[in-house]
């Protein structure tokens, strides 16, 4: 049980770091944006190990079920896609290559020279209850201002997107 | 569920899908596709913070995550509705293209 849950685990990182690089480096837009449905819902998987169960849920919900599908929408509405030959090739790779090895570099020898103190493994307690009771208490008002923020951009978008035909 | 491997794994999971991020936005000059990066990156954050909230059990990180979400779908809202609104004026999603404001 414990070796198949392990054997999962390790598919899904690779799943989530491959549809990944498929995401940055796939020629073709909508592929991109399919492969994208991949790395958030191993990005989920991975929630669920890490026992945010709500986390995991909501993932799917806004992630995938939201953000994705606006994404493909603009990919509809944007491209039409035999026009689009040009945009398919990557620029000035060697350039963009020093700084994410320096970032990647700095990153992974911070989490290889910190000694993590591996705490005991605690019951995968559900997290919604504790989370809800959070966000009523202490982090209310960040709560209030996501729910204000989110408004402001719903009817930025609409206001943004939406069609003046010019007056004859 | 076990936490199987430990944070240290997880941290560098997420080190490696941001940087997969950063190489997106910085080769590529699609806007959706950069668009797309930005969302690996954020999605990496949010494993740093979950990861670090399981190791530490304490499920403040979790309503980090919460809320980077809500900002996400903002975001993502609004960035959009900017992509289309460009290319229904320049018929282009090619970000050299969009110079108006460069100098």
């Amino acid at each position: 049980m414990e070796l198949l849950s392990e054997l999962i685990f390790y598919c899904f990182v690779v799943l989530t770091i491959g549809s990944a690089v498929v995401v940055v480096f796939h020629p073709r837009v909508m592929y991109s944006a399919f492969a994208l449905l991949f790395t958030f819902f191993g990005v989920g998987v991975l929630y669920l190990y890490l026992a945010a169960d709500f986390l995991a849920a909501s993932q799917l919900l806004i992630y995938v079920g939201g953000i994705l599908i606006l994404i493909i929408f603009g990919v509809f509405l944007t491209s039409s896609i035999m026009s689009l030959e040009i945009l398919q090739e990557t620029h000035q790779r060697f350039i963009a290559l020093i700084p994410i090895a320096l970032g990647g570099i700095v990153l992974l020898s911070v989490i290889l020279s910190t000694p993590w103190t591996t705490t005991a493994t605690t019951e995968a307690v559900p997290t919604t209850k504790l989370l809800g009771r959070l966000l009523l208490t202490r982090y209310l008002v960040p709560f209030e201002l996501a729910s204000l923020l989110l408004l402001a951009a719903l009817v930025g978008a609409m206001r943004l997107a939406r069609y003046f035909r010019t007056e004859e | 569920m076990n936490m199987a491997v430990d944070l240290g794994w997880y941290l560098a999971l997420a080190a490696l899908l941001f940087c997969i991020g950063v190489a997106g936005v910085l080769t590529r000059r699609n806007a959706l596709i950069i668009f797309m990066s930005i969302e690996l990156m954020l999605n990496a954050v949010n494993l740093t913070f979950i990861a670090f909230s399981r190791s530490l059990t304490n499920v403040d990180g979790q309503v980090f995550v919460f809320l980077v979400m809500a900002v996400a779908a903002a975001e993502v809202a609004v960035g959009l509705a900017i992509i289309v609104t460009i290319f229904r004026h320049k018929e282009t999603v090619d970000i050299d293209k969009v110079n108006l404001m460069k100098w």
